[in-house]
């Protein structure tokens, strides 16, 4: 068993097609609808993680992009830019998945994750710098 | 036996000085013993990078063709208010100061996303800055209103001038109450969410001199990539605080006043930054040299994060109303695990200076020692540690009738 997590931007003139619900069914997959919106343009923006057998994740995105829909992994979704950073921690106990991280209690270096991040944004502000952005 | 620290800046020009960091000297001490490790080493360098509100730099950008006189008008670096209190062309701007159009804290928590911090980080990035002024004119400053670029080169000085860093222990701070908080350390979550503390610990230049026998009026130090002195005590220094058997004080204590000329330093080491709900400050890079001159010296620099305590304080309700109250005291070592104990739950921690940075800055003074680019003072005079110095106090508030 397999875990994804995806962001999908579903064009305006696909917004009304069960497009999520022929992932699931064709491919064998289960989902975790992590946010969902449709901007004043009426586009689609879904963030969603997908569990199942690796293949078939995989034949799934293929299906999304073949429908028009773009996809992006997630981890794209919230960057640390380094350059920024303090590496002071402020973001570690903020981050409720511990994608942010103290990776060594010696040097106390903080590390992210991205595997782990599920782009909730709740260390957007927190962050001193504001060396966390968000990128869709 | 005692060293001087005249003899040390002759192994230092001889690229003979032996030079650890505070935290290399802990385990020298531990496997050498107090007695060997004061006579092998020289120097034992420490760092800090931490928020530091009570920061800021002045300015002298120049005359004007007609001339100018700012003092008793209006200054503004790229809208951020300056001071201008001064002559005709000096300013201070603080790290804290905001945009008068900035909405603050009007929907809560603001953004604070640029105030007098990311001012003097652009200036030291070699940004052009807008300055404007207002003046009222006079027979001999005539000009009235100065709208112009500067950039850090153009100006005459430009001087850091802090007048509180470098905090000898500090508070962790935690949040009580039922709602998320916003402060100067930080974003607090509700219930004992989380606890967040602001020191280097062992690796901090008044927890390896706590008596301050070394640093002093005149110690030539590490600041912001640059070189500074210690100008003064800082504000709000406090000798009295409460000591552990070590000599360690367990709550804020003593602070530094410091000085240095700007254009030496880096925009890596003196970066503004922000607190959601609270305002912008400045982040500032410190690092202080301590000569070993003998054994009591070399006894305190070995001070190791397990023996500095600090108090846990709730942000929600005691430190604003001004309460004594203190939920517990825990030490550097549980802080730095990343899991405290308070009120018998267990909180994750986050610190808000950078242990990280503050290593670097320790190894970079280590290495500028080390080649003979750095070399030590002796103190001018002594900060007012002693048992007959000010106490550190509240104000005494004495309402007047027209504002109550």
């Amino acid at each position: 068993m397999a875990a994804k997590k995806i962001v999908l931007n579903f064009p305006k003139e696909k917004i009304d097609k069960p497009i999520v619900a022929r992932l699931i069914k064709d491919h064998d997959l289960s989902f975790n609808i992590m946010k969902a919106s449709i901007t004043p343009d009426q586009e689609g923006h879904m963030v969603l993680e997908l569990i199942g057998d690796a293949p078939e994740i995989e034949k799934g995105i293929r299906f999304l992009k073949e429908q028009g829909v773009k996809v992006e992994p997630l981890a794209k979704d919230i960057r640390v830019n380094w350059g920024k950073c303090t590496q002071c921690g402020a973001c570690v106990s903020i981050c409720p998945t511990s994608a942010l991280y103290v990776k060594d209690r010696q040097t106390m270096e903080v590390a992210f994750d991205t595997d782990k991040c599920i782009a909730c944004e709740l260390c957007i502000r927190p962050c001193p710098p504001r060396a966390i952005e968000v990128h869709f | 036996m005692a060293k001087t620290i005249a003899e040390i800046n002759e192994k230092i020009k001889k690229g003979q000085a032996v030079v650890v960091t505070a935290e290399e000297i802990i385990e020298i001490v531990a496997k050498k013993g107090v007695a060997a490790a004061a006579k092998e080493v020289d120097v034992v360098t420490t760092g800090t990078f931490g928020p530091m509100c009570s920061s800021g730099a002045y300015f002298n950008f120049g005359h004007t063709k007609p001339k100018i006189k700012a003092g008793g008008g209006t200054a503004s670096l790229n809208g951020v208010p300056a001071y201008t209190g001064w002559a005709a062309v000096d300013l201070y701007l603080g790290a804290t100061a905001l945009p008068a159009d900035d909405p603050r804290n009007k929907i809560h928590p603001g953004e604070f996303a640029y105030g007098g911090g990311h001012v003097i980080e652009e200036l030291l990035a070699g940004k052009d800055v807008r300055l404007q002024i207002e003046a009222y004119g006079t027979d001999c400053y005539p000009r009235k209103h100065l709208d112009s670029w500067i950039s850090l080169k153009d100006l005459n000085e430009a001087v850091l001038f802090n007048t509180r860093n470098a905090y000898q222990n500090y508070n962790v701070a935690v949040n009580l109450s039922g709602k998320t908080i916003y402060t100067y350390l930080g974003t607090l979550k509700p219930n004992l969410g989380n606890a967040n503390y602001c020191s280097a610990g062992q690796l901090s230049p008044l927890l390896n001199d706590p008596f301050l026998k070394t640093i002093g009026i005149g110690t030539r130090i590490w600041l912001g990539g640059g070189v500074g002195y210690v100008a003064w005590q800082g504000t709000q220094f406090n000798p009295h605080a409460p000591r552990l058997d070590n000599g360690v004080p367990k709550r804020p204590a003593q602070t530094l006043a410091v000085i240095g000329d700007l254009k030496g330093m880096s925009p890596k080491w003196i970066k503004g930054v922000s607190f959601v709900g609270y305002g912008p400050t400045l982040n500032v890079g410190i690092g202080v040299p301590i000569p070993l001159l003998n054994e009591e010296i070399a006894k305190h620099v070995a001070v190791r994060d397990e023996d500095i305590q600090c108090a846990v304080v709730d942000y929600s309700e005691a430190y604003p109303q001004g309460k004594p109250d203190v939920l517990g005291e825990v030490n550097y070592a549980q802080l730095k695990s990343g899991e405290i104990e308070v009120k018998g739950k267990k909180v994750p921690t986050s610190g808000i200076s950078s242990y990280k940075n503050a290593r670097i800055i320790a190894e970079e003074l280590k290495e500028q020692i080390k080649k003979g680019d750095f070399l030590l003072t002796e103190k001018v005079a002594d900060l007012p540690t002693g048992a007959d110095s000010p106490k550190f106090k509240p104000l005494n508030e004495r309402p007047t009738k027209e504002g109550n």
